[in-house]
Parts: structure tokens; sequence; C-alpha cells
């Protein structure tokens, strides 16, 4: 205790009387440490975690009930739609009708030899307005406007489904020529055609979004011979704070589970997502480590040198009866102040400055809107590894130093 | 009492066998001023710091109050150096970053004292040198002499036993030699045993009895 006591004396005086440059650049050199640990892996999870995002709040909403591995539709959806609509944790849900369509444009002015003018897409029938409320859907609608419940031969078209808004032309990817809002388009869903106007426009970066088709449910409904109202897929958002795994537990219990599939988001998540969330986390771990090593090098000759040079009052607290373990805990207080320093106002940009930064100000990938990713419990733990490095780094020296000659430190001998 | 008994110090440097210290027997009494003269490279230098643990002989004794201190850890050596020693360094040997006070303050804090009674002993230690208007003065901001000072007070605040001074009035003006050496005959007459080293005789002859080092032998001892 005594030792800890006078190490920590010491290591006040000389941190309080030390250079403020040479403090102020150990502390930057923290700082920057602290960030390169927690933003270069945030960064790299968050180019993903956007994407996640956008498929939860877009599309499945938190939790998803969807259509058997062999059924097109969900059985018995009305009452598995009334059990949805009874749970206190459900905000709000929408039912989808699913189904394949083939899409066609410029058919009245095709010659016969010209190649067709046609895409295929997913169609999905919806309720207008308990579709927005769950997934927004009225707000990715960049031209043109959005359904209403009363609208008949009209459909909103996802981005991708348009040439002029594909970044490759690949004959993979077919997309309608010539066609934007008030473009009147045919629609085949089983083997029915329909001649619709084209209402809107819809921008997302989730793909079923932005390479399908919406329409008016009880017209898909019609088209598609659904008048059982069995769906192919209920989205359900919650109430905030609403634990989603609760959620489905409730209808796994009421037996939702014989008639559809019943999924959280994170579920719902492909699984090529999952793996490369956790290689983009080893990679960002990789590169914070190269930092780290950085930051302890650092610290390590930042340490010796000012051992080094100091060497001789080092011999001279010997020489007076100061403990070698005193002056190893002054450094190592010394070590912690800069780490803890430096990681706490890398904290403070992280938290008050980046992470909001990047939430409204989103990195615009073409794939997902990038954002920082930075649980409190791992930068804690990087904190933590941070600190631990820099001791370790900040002891070594010291050690050193102190385990040589006491006489021979006093008169500068080697 | 502090006693060495055929004490020798030799340095070996690869195949060069330097013998500095020839199997001195020495003795001082509590109490006394011992000071130790001779040329350079006679041995004095490393009389004192074998006297005062800070080496280790390669042969021979050294027995303070009856310890033989050849048994002894490098730990109890840490701790007999706190307790029992005080060191005057020629250069000062105070830590920069720590004020006069702080620096007066540190061995009396490390014997274990609550750091209030640490401050008052050291506050006290430095009016008593005339230097209670310097307490919170970084030694860059003092004096050779008022450095020399400091560092005297850090020596003796805790009472030690035997204080060692080695050539404390090397960097210092004759003024300020002379406050250095009265402090010394004070500290004396109080009944402070005292074994400094130096160059200058008139210094040399204000102790109650001079020691004269010459090729790793004592060649005198006289009262003066």
């Amino acid at each position: 205790m005594l030792n800890l006591r006078i190490g920590l004396y010491l290591a006040i005086r000389q941190l309080r009387r030390a250079s403020l440059w040479t403090t102020s650049l150990i502390i930057f050199i923290m700082v920057l440490t602290f960030l390169n640990l927690v933003v270069v892996s945030g960064v790299l999870v968050g180019l993903l975690q956007g994407s996640i995002n956008e498929h939860r709040t877009e599309y499945t909403g938190d939790v998803v009930v969807s259509t058997l591995t062999d059924k097109s539709y969900i059985d018995n959806s009305p009452n598995i739609i009334s059990l949805i609509s009874t749970l206190p944790e459900v905000d709000s849900f929408s039912a989808r009708y699913r189904d394949g369509a083939k899409l066609e444009a410029n058919y009245k002015t095709r010659k016969e030899n010209d190649k067709p003018n046609i895409a295929s897409a997913q169609i999905t029938g919806i309720d207008p307005a308990k579709e927005d409320k769950v997934s927004g859907l009225a707000s990715r609608v960049k031209y043109g406007s959005f359904l209403e419940q009363s609208d008949y031969d009209k459909v909103l078209l996802g981005k991708y489904l348009l040439s002029q808004y594909v970044p490759v032309d690949s004959p993979d990817l077919a997309a309608l020529h010539n066609v934007t809002v008030g473009t009147k388009i045919r629609v085949t869903v089983k083997g029915i055609t329909r001649e619709v106007t084209v209402k809107g426009i819809l921008f997302s970066k989730v793909d079923q979004i932005s390479r399908g088709i919406y329409m008016v449910d009880t017209e898909l409904r019609d088209i598609i011979g659904r008048n059982d109202g069995n769906v192919a897929m209920i989205s359900i958002k919650l109430k905030p704070n609403a634990d989603p795994l609760a959620v489905k537990s409730a209808l796994l219990r009421n037996g939702v589970d014989k008639f559809a599939k019943v999924q959280t988001y994170v579920d719902a998540q492909p699984q090529f997502l999952k793996d490369i969330i956790a290689t983009f986390n080893m990679l960002g771990n990789a590169f914070s480590s190269i930092g780290l090593v950085v930051a302890s090098i650092t610290i390590f000759i930042v340490v010796f040198i000012n051992a080094i040079t100091r060497r001789k009052y080092i011999g001279i607290l010997k020489g007076i009866g100061i403990r070698g373990r005193v002056i190893e805990i002054s450094y190592v207080f010394q070590s912690i102040f800069y780490a803890v320093v430096g990681s706490s106002i890398g904290l403070a940009i992280v938290y008050g400055l980046l992470v909001p930064f990047f939430l409204a100000h989103p990195i615009n990938f073409p794939f997902s809107d990038g954002i920082l990713v930075a649980p409190v419990g791992t930068t804690m733990i990087r904190m933590g590894l941070l600190v631990f490095t820099t001791v370790v780094a900040g002891f070594i020296p010291a050690w050193m130093i102190i385990r040589k000659n006491t006489l021979d430190s006093i008169l500068g001998r080697n | 009492m502090i006693e060495t008994k055929k004490l020798v110090k030799t340095f070996v440097d690869g195949d060069k066998i330097t013998p500095v210290l020839k199997g001195i027997d020495f003795k001082v009494n509590d109490g006394e001023f011992v000071s130790i003269m001779g040329r350079s490279g006679a041995g004095k230098s490393t009389f004192l710091y074998q006297l005062s643990l800070l080496d280790d002989p390669t042969d021979g004794e050294v027995i303070i109050d009856g310890h033989d201190t050849h048994t002894m850890t490098a730990e109890q050596k840490m701790k007999f150096r706190l307790m029992k020693f005080g060191y005057v360094f020629q250069d000062y040997a105070l830590l920069p970053e720590l004020t006069a006070l702080e620096n007066v303050a540190l061995p009396l804090l490390m014997q274990g004292h609550k750091k209030h009674i640490a401050y008052r002993d050291a506050r006290s230690a430095l009016d008593r040198a005339g230097l209670g208007h310097r307490l919170d003065n970084l030694p860059s901001q003092l004096s050779g002499g008022e450095q020399q000072r400091v560092s005297i007070v850090r020596a003796i605040a805790h009472r030690p036993k035997i204080l060692f001074a080695d050539e404390p009035t090397a960097n210092l003006d004759n003024q300020s030699s002379m406050i250095i050496m009265d402090i010394f005959k004070d500290l004396h007459k109080e009944g402070q045993t005292i074994i400094m080293v130096t160059h200058e005789e008139p210094f040399a002859k204000l102790a109650e009895r001079l020691i004269r080092f010459d090729d790793g032998n004592i060649i005198s001892d006289k009262k003066n």
C-alpha cells in the first residue's frame, strides 16, 4: 500500500511538471490508437449493420412470419393476423401477398424483330397505409407518389427494374427501358395480364424493395385468386423496447409454426451476411491489433527514453531508500494516465461525435448506408486492452532501468 | 558505530584488474565528524560507497551498530539506507520535478509517515536551514547553494544515524561552501555522525578527524 501511495505521489508530480507538449503528444497518440481500435472495425461492421438495419426497418420488421419452404402462402393467415393484432408488444404489422411477375414495356411501339422490353420481379400486394406504418415505404418513393388503397391498376416499381437506375448493364439483370412515372406497362401474374400505370419509383438499398413491384393488396389478391385471405408474409413492427424473441415465442406457443416460419429480424438475416460480419470483425481486429502494437511500442520508447534520461535520478531514489517497486509503480501510473486520458477523449469523440455524425450522415455505400457500430461493451473491452497494453509497455522499460546497479545509475556508469 | 575490517574493493574489466581499496580497517564512533581527503583515484569515494552500502565490497566487512552488512539482502540494505543513513551528493541530486518541500518530504513519506506529518517536518527542517521562503520552488529555481542546502535538509530530515557527504562543496562558490560547512558543524554539535569526502583542505580541517587516502590505503588518521 505504501509503495502504491508513494508511486502515485511521484507519478502525479512527474506528470504535472512534465512538458505539456510531450504529454499532449503521447495522449494524442493514445487517442488515435483508441479511435483506430474502435472506429476501423466499427466502420467495417457498420457497412453491414447499415444494411441489416435497413433490411429490418424497411422490409422484415422486428419479427417476420413467412411461408414454409414448400408453400407459396401462409395457411390460416386470417387467424394468425388476428393473433398478432392481440399481442401487446405489437405496434403495427403489414400482411403481404407475393408472387412472381413478368413486366413488359413499350409493347405498343415494339416492332416484330425488336427485342422485347421485359423484366421479372416479385410483385407484392400491400395495404398502403399499414405497409407504410411498418416499413415507411412511402418515404422510399423518390419519383411519383405512394399508393392509396383506392388505387387500381397502379404500381410502384423498384429502381433496379428500370434501366436508367441500374449501375451495370448485365444480361442477368434485365430491366425495363424507357419507363418512368406515368408509363403504362404490362404485368403478368399467374398467366393473367394487366396493363398498369407506374405511379412511383422506389429507391432503397434493400434489394427486395429496389427490385420489387408493389400493388394494392385487394387487386393482387384478385389476380392471384387468394380470396381466402392467405398472405405470403407478415411483417411485424414492435413497440419501442419490446423483445422480438418474446413475440416470436408467443407466436410459436400459439402454434403459428405449423403454418409459417416465424423469425426475428436476426434469424431472417441471410447467413452470408452473418459470415461477412464475422469476417469484417476479424479484419477490424487485425487492423486494430497493429494499432495496438504501434501504441505499445510508442509508450515503450517514451517511457524508456524518460527512464534512461532519468537513470541518475532513479539511482538516487534507490540510493536514498526508495524501493524499486515504487519507481516502477510511478511509471505504471503514468502509463495508465496516458492510456485512460487518451481513451476517455477517444470515447468522447466516438460517442459524442462520430456515432451521432454517422447516424445523421451515413456513408453512402451502394448496398447500404454505412454507420459506425461501437457497442459500449466491446468498446470498454478495447479500452481495457489499450490500458493493459500500455501498462505493460510502460512497466518493462522502467523495470529494465531499475534493475541496474544503484551506484552505476548514480555515477552514470554502464 | 561504523567499522570496516580488511575492506577490499577491486574493479575487474575483462583482463584488467584494478584494486581500489586494499584491506582497510577503520572505525567511526557515534557523533564523530570525519573528513576523508586524498588525490583523485585514491579510493576515497569508493570507500564512502562501501560504508554507505551503495556498493558491495569485494572482500572484508562493513559492520554498522554490530550488524554485519555482508549478510544483508538488497532489500535490507535499502531499508537500512532509508532509516539509518542520509546522503549529500556532490551535484545535489534533487529530483527535478519535486519542489524543495517535496524533495525533503519524500524519504519521510517512504518511511511511512502520514503526508501532513512528513510535510510538517520537512517544512520545519527547511525553515531551520533558512529556506522557508523556497518551499514551493523546484530545484531549477534555486541557486547551487540553496540546492545543496535542500539536499542536506533532505538527508537529515529523518534524523539518520550517519550522514554521508560526497564532496558537498565541490560545485559551490566559497560563500555557499562556508554556509554548508557551518550547517555541518552545527549538526555535529547536535551529535550527528558525519562522514565527508572532500578535496578542500580548509573544509576538511573543520571536521574533528581527518583521514587521508592514497593508493587504496589510509595513510594518516589524525584528530584536528
